[in-house]
C-alpha cells in the first residue's frame, strides 16, 4: 500500500495509443477500460475511484489513505485479510494506492484468473465492513506509515513543508498521508463515512490490460459489477487557490548531514478540455525535460558537474492534475559547505538564462527523441498501460489525450519556453523550503558489545 | 465457506499448467564469455545487461570502494570521449545506458530501439572496453561520494544496515560497506580504478544476457564484439568463505521517531541444495507480503508496523537471511520479541499443509508474472547468467517447487537457520 504524490509518470514518456484502448459503460454509469496486449499470458486489473485526499476537508486528512488500508480488512462474506489470500493462492500479487486525486486496487495474475480479481473487487466495491476493532489496530499501521515515509525522512518532510505552504486553500495543501494529529483522532465512523460518499460504481472506472479480449472483459464485467446500484455522489467543491502575491520562504530543522532546497512555481495544469490551448503546458514539460531529464541537462551539468555547488539537482513539472493547478519544482542537495542561498542562486540563474537566450535545437531534438523511443519502451509494461488510462480517466482527462501528447511535445519551440519561463517561473508565485542540518543527538554513539566502529 | 471452495479450485486448476514460455538459447564467446539469449520480435527494441564480477567483494579494507567507483567512473567518460558528449550520444539516438552494482556484480545495461542498434552497441562496447576514469571526473566524483556517505551516516535504516553487514560478515569483504569510506576513498586514485579494471573486468567473468528484436546470428555477432579485448584470466581468484561470526547485539541511538531492526545472519549461497525449501519456507515466514506469518503477527494481528520481511539473498558465498522492521520507538523490545517468537516457531514446527499449498499455488500459478516483460526477463536471466543457474531453471522452477514438502522445509530450517548465531541490529534506541 502505497502512497502517490502528483504523478510524474507521464512525463515525456507517454506510451499506448488510443485506438488500441476498448471502452464501454456498465448501466450504472461504471466505465470500463481494455487495452488488449497478448506479449504474455498475464493480465492486470485495476479498480480506480475518484477519491483522493483532494476530496478530504480539515481534521479529517489522510482518510482516503486510511480507507485504502480498510478495504483489505473483510467483507459482509469474507474475513479481514481473506482477499489477498485468495489472489495469492491463485499466483497474483496486488496492491492499492493513494494520491492526490485518485485511490486504485489492482491485481496482476495469470489470464485465467481475471475472475478472481474482479468478483473480490465487486464485492468490497459494495459490502465492505469496517469495524471499530479493525480500525484501530490498522489506524496505528498508518501512523508507523507516516513515521517510516515522512516524519523520519527530513526531505520528505520538507516536501510537505512546502506543499503546505504553497497550498492554502487548495487541498493539495494537505499530505496525502494525513496530518499526524488528525490521524490519532481518527474514528472508524470516519472511514465508514468516506466509504459511504465515494465507492460507488458511477465513481469508479475498471482498467484491464494484458492478454485478455475486450470482449470477454465487458462480460466479466457486467456479470460482477453490473449489478452494484448507482448512487449519488457528493458535491465537490471548486476550491480554487487565490492568486500567490509574493514569495513564501519556510526552514526546516532536521537530522541530516546535508542541507537541501525546495522550489515550487505556482503554474496551471492542463486543460480538462482538450481542445483548448495548450501551448504553455506542452512548453512547460519540454522546459523540466531539458532542465533535468539526463546527466547532462542543464541542472546537473551546470550546477552539479561544472559549479560543483551540488551533489545533485533536478526539476519536475506534474501537467495532469484532477485539482487543475501544479507546481513547477526545482530540487537541489548542496555539496558540503555550499549555502542553500548560492544553490537557489544558481538554480535561478539557470531559469534566467532560459528566459534571456532560450534552449538549442539540440536540447529540443534530444526531448523529442527519447519521447519517441519512450513511445515503444513503455509497451513493455502491462501494468503501466494500465496506469496511463487510470490515471488519465481519473484525474478527468480522457485516455486519447496519449494520442495528442508526442506530436503536442514535437511541436514545443525554444520562444514558447522563453515565454513560460518568463510568465511563471517568477518570484511572486515561488514558494521555497530549505533544509537546515541539525547533527545527531550529541550523545550519539554506538552502544552494546562489541563496539561498533 | 464459501470463499475455500474456490480457494481449492483454484489450486487445483492451476499447479502443472504453467510452462515458463520463454525459450533461451546459451554459449560461449570465442573470448570465454558466458551468453544467454532470448529472441522476442514483439516490440522494435534490444536489452542488453552485461555482469561482472567485479562488486564489492572485490575490495579490501583499505580501499574500500574502489569497485563501486570503478563501475560508478565508466559511465563517466570513455575512448577520449567526454561524459557530456558520450551521454548526449546515448541520448541522440534515444538509447538507454545504465549501470548497476552490488557485492558480487558490476552490471551495465543498454536498452535501444532496434534500428539504431549498430550505433548503439558500438557506443555501449566503447563504454565496457575503454574507460577513461578522467581525473576532474574523478575529484568531483568523489566530493559527491563523499557527501552521500556522510549523508548516510545520519539516516536511521543506512546505520542499521552498515552496521548489520559488519556484525554477521565480521573481515569477510561482504562486510565492507559497498560504496567504501571517506578515508578508503580519500587514497584511491586513478592508478587504483585502472588496474581494478584490468584485474576483474574480465570476459571469462563475464555473463552477457541479450533480449528483443534480434536473430541468433546477430545475437552471436554483438557477443562476440562485447567480450572481444577483454582480458580473460583463467586464474583469476575469488574471494574467500565466509566464516559465521559470534552473535552481536548492537544498539545505536537516533533522533529519529521509529528504531530500525534488523535480524538474522548468513546462511545461504547460490546454487544451494537447500534452496528451495527455504525459499518456499520464507514465502511462509516473511516473504509473502500480506500473507506471511511475520505481516500476519506483527502488522495485522498487533498494527505495530507498516513493514515486516524476511528474506534470503543467496549470494556467491553465503549470503544473508535477514528479517526487517521499523516501529515507533518504545514498541521494539515487543516487536523483536514477537520476530523471534514467529522465527522460533516456524523453526520448530515448520509451516502447516494449508500454508504450503497456499505458497506453492502462489509460486507457481504466478510465474508468467516473473517474465512478462522483457525488462523482467533480462533481469531474471542475467541473474541465472551470473550465478550459474542451470539452463532448465525456468522449466523446472514449477517442479522443483512442487517437490517441496512441509518436512523438508522444517529440516531445511532446522539445519540451516541457526538463532543460536544470528545478530541484532537496532538503530533509535531511546
Amino acid at each position: 500500500m502505497q502512497l502517490f504524490k502528483l504523478l510524474f509518470l507521464l512525463i515525456l514518456t507517454p506510451s499506448v495509443v488510443s485506438a488500441e484502448v476498448h471502452e464501454a459503460t456498465l448501466n450504472n454509469g461504471m466505465k470500463i477500460f481494455v487495452k488488449e496486449d497478448s506479449r504474455s499470458p498475464v493480465v492486470v486489473s485495476q479498480v480506480w475511484y475518484r477519491a483522493g485526499s483532494i476530496d478530504e476537508v480539515n481534521g479529517k486528512t489522510g482518510i482516503a489513505h486510511v480507507l485504502e488500508h480498510m478495504m483489505f480488512k473483510g467483507t459482509k462474506t469474507s474475513r479481514p485479510g481473506e482477499f489477498s489470500e485468495i489472489i495469492a493462492a491463485a499466483g497474483g500479487r496486488e496492491n492499492a494506492f493513494t494520491g492526490a486525486d485518485y485511490t486504485c486496487y489492482f491485481q496482476q495474475l495469470e489470464k485465467s484468473q481475471l475472475p478472481v480479481a474482479l468478483k473480490m473487487e465487486a464485492d468490497r466495491m459494495q459490502n465492505l465492513i469496517i469495524t471499530e476493532e479493525e480500525f484501530n489496530k490498522e489506524i496505528n499501521v498508518v501512523m508507523e506509515e507516516r513515521r517510516w515515509r515522512t516524519d523520519d525522512k527530513p526531505t520528505s518532510k520538507a516536501n510537505e513543508l512546502m506543499q503546505s505552504l504553497a497550498f492554502v486553500s487548495h487541498p493539495y495543501g494537505r499530505p496525502i498521508v494525513g496530518w499526524m494529529d488528525d490521524l490519532e483522532n481518527m474514528h472508524y465512523s470516519d472511514a465508514q463515512e468516506w466509504y459511504n460518499d465515494w465507492y460507488a460504481p458511477n465513481n469508479a472506472i475498471l482498467v484491464v490490460a494484458g492478454d485478455v479480449s475486450s470482449t470477454d472483459v465487458f462480460k466479466l464485467a457486467k456479470k460482477y459489477f453490473g449489478n452494484i446500484p448507482s448512487r449519488k455522489i457528493k458535491e465537490r467543491k471548486p476550491q480554487i487557490e487565490a492568486k500567490q502575491k509574493g514569495v513564501r520562504r519556510a526552514e526546516l530543522k532536521a537530522p541530516s548531514k546535508l542541507s537541501y532546497i525546495q522550489m515550487g512555481y505556482k503554474v496551471p495544469a492542463l486543460d480538462k478540455n482538450l481542445d483548448k490551448d495548450s501551448t504553455e503546458i506542452y512548453a512547460l514539460e519540454v522546459l523540466a525535460g531539458i532542465l533535468s531529464n539526463t546527466s547532462t541537462s542543464r541542472l546537473n551539468q551546470n550546477i552539479v558537474n561544472n559549479a560543483g555547488f551540488a551533489v545533485s539537482a533536478s526539476a519536475s513539472y506534474a501537467m495532469l492534475t484532477r485539482g487543475g493547478l501544479s507546481l513547477f519544482e526545482l530540487y537541489a542537495t548542496p555539496s558540503e559547505g555550499v549555502g542553500v542561498e548560492k544553490v537557489e542562486k544558481a538554480l535561478k540563474d539557470e531559469l534566467a538564462k532560459i528566459v534571456e537566450n532560450g534552449v538549442t535545437e539540440d536540447e529540443l531534438s534530444r526531448i523529442k527523441t527519447g519521447v519517441i523511443a519512450g513511445d515503444v519502451y513503455q509497451k513493455d509494461s502491462v501494468f503501466y498501460q494500465g496506469m496511463q488510462i487510470g490515471q488519465l480517466e481519473t484525474m478527468g482527462y480522457s485516455y486519447k489525450l496519449m494520442d495528442q501528447y508526442t506530436n503536442n511535445i514535437k511541436k514545443v519551440t525554444s520562444e514558447q519556453i522563453q515565454m513560460v519561463a518568463k510568465k511563471y517561473l517568477v518570484d511572486e508565485a515561488l514558494t521555497l523550503v530549505t533544509l537546515d542540518p541539525q547533527p545527531l543527538d550529541p550523545n550519539y554513539k554506538p552502544q552494546g558489545k562489541p563496539h561498533v566502529h | 465457506m464459501y470463499i475455500r471452495k474456490i480457494l481449492f479450485a483454484v489450486l487445483f486448476l492451476i499447479v502443472g499448467t504453467v510452462s515458463a514460455g520463454v525459450k533461451i538459447e546459451n554459449w560461449i564467446t570465442a573470448d570465454g564469455a558466458k551468453v544467454y539469449f532470448v529472441e522476442n520480435h514483439n516490440l522494435p527494441m534490444i536489452d542488453i545487461s552485461v555482469s561482472f564480477k567485479a562488486g564489492s567483494a572485490r575490495d579490501s579494507l583499505k580501499n574500500s570502494g574502489t569497485a563501486s567507483f570503478t563501475n560508478h567512473l565508466m559511465l563517466l567518460g570513455s575512448g577520449g570521449i567526454d561524459e557530456v558528449s558520450l551521454a548526449n550520444q546515448f541520448t541522440d539516438i534515444g538509447a538507454q545506458l545504465d549501470s548497476s552494482f552490488d557485492r558480487d556484480k558490476s552490471s551495465f545495461s543498454l536498452r535501444t530501439l532496434s534500428e539504431k542498434k549498430d550505433i548503439a552497441i558500438k557506443l555501449f562496447n566503447q563504454v565496457l572496453h575503454k574507460p577513461d576514469f578522467n581525473e576532474n571526473v574523478i575529484t568531483r566524483e568523489k566530493k559527491r561520494y563523499y557527501a552521500s556517505i556522510r549523508q548516510g551516516e545520519t539516516e536511521p535504516s543506512s546505520i542499521a544496515s552498515k552496521a548489520f553487514m559488519k556484525a554477521i560478515y565480521g573481515n569477510h569483504p561482504y562486510a565492507f560497506p559497498e560504496s567504501g569510506t571517506v578515508s578508503t576513498l580519500e587514497s584511491i586514485k586513478r592508478s587504483d580504478l585502472k588496474s581494478f579494471y584490468s584485474n576483474y573486468y574480465l570476459s571469462n567473468h563475464l555473463s552477457i544476457v541479450i533480449v528483443g528484436d534480434v536473430d541468433i546470428n546477430a545475437a552471436k555477432e554483438i557477443a562476440e564484439k562485447i567480450s572481444l579485448g577483454l582480458p580473460n584470466n583463467p586464474k583469476a581468484s575469488f574471494y574467500p568463505e565466509v566464516q559465521i561470526t559470534e552473535p552481536q547485539e548492537i544498539k545505536i541511538s537516533h533522533p529519529s521517531t521509529q528504531a530500525h531492526l534488523y535480524y538474522g545472519g548468513p546462511v545461504v549461497k547460490r546454487g544451494d541444495p537447500d534452496f528451495f525449501p527455504l525459499y518456499v519456507g520464507n514465502y511462509i515466514l516473511g516473504g509473502g507480503g500480506f500473507v506471511s506469518r511475520l505481516t500476519g503477527e506483527v502488522r495485522e494481528k498487533k498494527g505495530l508496523v507498516y513493514s515486516v520481511y524476511s528474506y534470503f539473498m543467496p549470494m556467491l558465498e553465503l549470503g544473508p537471511f535477514q528479517v526487517g522492521l521499523q516501529t515507533k520507538k518504545d514498541q521494539i523490545d515487543e516487536a523483536l520479541a514477537l520476530v523471534k517468537k514467529t522465527v522460533k516457531d516456524f523453526i520448530q514446527n515448520g509451516p502447516t499443509e494449508k500454508e504450503l499449498q497456499a505458497a506453492k499455488s502462489n509460486m507457481i500459478g504466478g510465474f508468467p508474472l516473473r517474465l512478462d516483460s522483457n525488462k523482467k526477463i533480462i533481469e531474471y536471466i542475467s541473474m541465472m547468467a551470473f550465478y550459474n543457474y542451470p539452463l532448465d531453471y525456468l522449466d523446472t522452477f514449477a517442479d522443483q517447487v512442487n517437490a517441496v514438502t512441509v518436512q523438508k522445509i522444517k529440516a531445511a530450517f532446522q539445519k540451516r537457520v541457526d538463532m543460536n548465531k544470528f545478530s541484532t541490529v537496532i538503530v533509535g534506541i531511546e
